[in-house]
């Protein structure tokens, strides 16, 4: 009988213990739900809209982790990009880190020490300009305000470092979308811009008709057409539409004229398949 | 295990997929199209037939350079310069160099070869799309040698359509009202020529004032007006046959006599009992119907191509606007309703515009609106220009116009004219004589 009761009680314990521990975490769950993306990131060109994620991402993590957080800060390699030629003495540019950083920086010594000592080793000293600087400078404070990361990353990019804050995180889904927006408006300016110049629209089309064609594209990386497809061909043998293969053959010819395309150099899992929906009637009304 | 594992599976494979990405295309250049046309290729044996037949030294390249007049005056095309070609004619015909003819910037190349065959003129012509390296059309020809002209135009339609999606208009011939003399003693004659100037031929002697000549839409027949006997009389005119037969004497001033679509009635108006209406004659019967019943003044009628509406001009509003109505006559509806006068209003072939004639402020306008009234274009303006008439295809407008005489009273001078609907292709049609009063045919080889 005791022996049963204390079984259950044991249980019923560990029942609750779980239950406990589990809860918080079924309540935590739904903050990890994938953020809403901002329509503007699909606008902001993918080259300087990259940066900032991963970044902010990165800034996030450390802030939830301080501990972690300078043993893994490290000079983004961007930095090594940008160096310029400008060479300036390794004495003069250690005492600028030095300089700046206890005033940008409102930690413990020990944490300050170890930036500076990580600063030392990665930078090249030789080859540190005042602009290398003050992307340093910048990365810095981006750590250790984290109140402050919307308002020091670019103004442009302002609503994304905030949903990215409020959720406190940056899921897989998330990258995926950046990616998965399509070309941006630049990219996608400068393919318009190029076939605008290639497509002869006929001018003796009916235009009070439909006048859109759609045409599917596989590209190679170089921008280059290996194959083309017109989603309805059907319509080109239908009675009274014989303007459609007429209007079909107009941008068919567009796309051979204007090989290669000019598409984004990266991101080319994203655009190796284009539609590209061919509509002459605002011109024709027009 | 091996189901939750597909199930992952499954619904991992949608993560790693990317949408399609569209991009819409609203914009393209309305320069005319790049196109070649090789002289046709001729065998020597046939050229020297061809020679002596037809006094032509290279009946190819006349027939091609005809191709390329029609593409080039239809705006829509821009024929390059032939001594920018690399192929020469006979090989461009038996298999083209297509990177040669697209390092001209040709999209499209028309090839083809003459030859002399039973005393018969056979033409046969190929169109290449240039960049997808392909035939796009292959046909032949075979006529009598003096038919030359017409093939180079059965040539260019052929190009036309396949390349625009609509019929041409090449293979047409126009009637017009030949003037001579000073403007207070015109001669007036009957005339008609291709549709490219060529083959101009008087059909009247000039005795006689002759105006307002219109084509059958169904046929080579002409209907006009004549004074005999300062009387008007309406005349039917055969082209092919010359066969011409009076359809009646009318009373007082009657204007512009026009077919019904299906070449069975004509429509015109005339003065009776101090008003001018208009009426309608069945040419079989000869029964004259009255169609509209108003004090005002109703002329100018036409009828749209599905012959179920009539347009007209009618100051019935106080000023000459445009109005339409039902063929029986009801239903008149104004649609007119900018500044100035209108008049002559032609329903196009295709059945969406009417073309018009405006006055305002002094100067003339052609213009076009649809047939509700909406969307009124006006084309082209000058000191005097009037009676617009429609290409077969609906796309090109034929009219004339008059040139401002000085204080002398010399300088006059009446010329036929062409505009196409985009209102920049505007092209004279040289005539032998001043002209006025033109009537486009429908297609001959139709």
């Amino acid at each position: 009988m005791n022996r049963s009761i204390i079984i259950s009680s044991v249980f019923h314990v560990m029942l609750i213990i779980v239950t406990a521990m589990s809860l918080p975490f079924l309540s935590k769950k739904p903050l990890d739900i994938p953020p809403i993306v901002s329509v503007e990131l699909i606008q902001i060109a993918e080259n300087t809209n990259v940066p900032f994620a991963p970044k902010a991402k990165k800034i996030i993590e450390k802030v939830k982790e301080k501990e972690k957080l300078v043993s893994e800060q490290a000079p983004p390699k961007k930095v090594k990009k940008t160096k310029t030629k400008t060479v300036v003495s390794p004495d003069q540019d250690n005492k600028k880190i030095e300089n700046q950083t206890p005033e940008a920086i409102p930690l413990p010594d020990k944490t300050v020490k170890k930036i500076i000592t990580k600063e030392e080793n990665k930078q090249n000293p030789e080859k540190v300009d005042k602009e290398v600087k003050q992307v340093s400078e910048f990365e810095k404070k981006d750590l250790f305000d984290p109140n402050n990361i919307a308002a020091l990353i670019d103004k442009s990019k302002e609503e994304t470092a905030e949903v990215i804050k409020k959720n406190n995180d940056i899921t897989q889904d998330q990258e995926r979308n950046i990616e998965n927006t399509g070309l941006t408006l630049s990219e996608e300016d400068a393919l318009k811009a190029q076939i605008f110049g290639c497509w002869s629209i006929p001018l003796g089309l009916p235009y009070n008709e439909n006048l859109l064609v759609r045409i599917k594209l596989k590209l190679k990386p170089d921008g280059s057409v290996t194959k083309t497809e017109i989603l309805d061909h059907a319509r080109m043998n239908k009675p009274g539409q014989g303007f459609y293969k007429v209007l079909a053959e107009s941008a068919l010819r567009a796309v051979k004229l204007c090989q290669p395309l000019r598409v984004p150099t990266t991101g080319y899992e994203r655009w190796k398949e284009l539609q590209l929906n061919f509509d002459a009637r605002e011109m024709l009304e027009g | 295990m091996i189901k939750k594992i597909i199930t992952l599976f499954l619904i991992l494979i949608p993560l790693n997929s990317y949408a399609l990405i569209e991009v819409d295309i609203t914009r393209g250049n309305l320069d005319p199209l790049p196109l070649a046309v090789s002289p046709l290729s001729i065998d020597e044996k046939s050229r020297k037939s061809f020679e002596k037949a037809l006094q032509k030294k290279n009946i190819g390249e006349e027939i091609s350079s005809i191709v390329e007049n029609n593409l080039n005056t239809s705006g829509l095309f821009n024929p390059i310069s032939k001594e920018a070609f690399l192929q020469a004619p006979d090989i461009a015909n038996l298999k083209p160099r297509f990177e040669d003819w697209s390092l001209i910037k040709a999209q499209a190349l028309i090839t083809g070869k003459v030859n002399y065959v039973d005393n018969k003129l056979r033409v046969e012509f190929r169109l290449w799309d240039v960049l997808a390296a392909k035939e796009m059309m292959a046909l032949a020809f075979t006529t009598v040698p003096s038919n030359w002209r017409r093939v180079g135009h059965i040539i260019s339609d052929k190009v036309y359509e396949r390349l625009t999606g609509e019929k041409g208009y090449f293979d047409t011939r126009i009637i017009y009202v030949a003037e001579e003399g000073p403007k207070t003693q015109r001669i007036k004659k009957l005339a008609i020529m291709d549709q490219d100037g060529f083959n101009n031929k008087f059909l009247t002697l000039g005795n006689e004032l002759v105006l307002t000549p219109r084509f059958n839409p169904a046929s080579q027949m002409v209907t006009y007006l004549s004074y005999f006997k300062n009387l008007p009389r309406v005349y039917l005119l055969d082209i092919e046959t010359g066969t011409q037969e009076v359809v009646g004497d009318f009373p007082g001033m009657t204007f512009a006599p026009r077919f019904s679509p299906d070449g069975k009635k004509i429509i015109m108006s005339f003065a009776k009992d101090g008003k001018s209406d208009i009426y309608t004659m069945d040419l079989e019967n000869r029964i004259v119907e009255k169609i509209t019943n108003h004090p005002s003044i109703d002329t100018s009628p036409s009828y749209s191509p599905d012959g179920k509406y009539i347009t007209f001009n009618s100051d019935r509003s106080g000023y000459q606007q445009i109005y339409i109505m039902k063929s029986d006559g009801s239903n008149v509806k104004r649609i007119s309703f900018g500044n100035g006068l209108y008049g002559t209003p032609v329903w196009s072939p295709r059945g969406d515009l009417i073309a018009f004639t405006k006055l305002h402020k002094g100067k003339f306008y052609i213009g076009v609106m649809r047939t509700d009234g909406k969307g009124e274009r006006l084309l082209t303006e000058n000191y005097y220009q009037e009676a617009p008439s429609w290409s077969p295809n609906g796309r090109v407008l034929i009219f004339y116009r008059e040139t401002k005489t000085n204080d002398k009273g010399e300088g006059f001078s009446a010329k036929l004219w062409s505009i196409d609907l985009t209102g920049y292709n505007e092209r004279q049609i040289k005539t032998p004589t001043d002209a006025s009063d033109p009537s486009w045919s429908s297609l001959l080889s139709n």
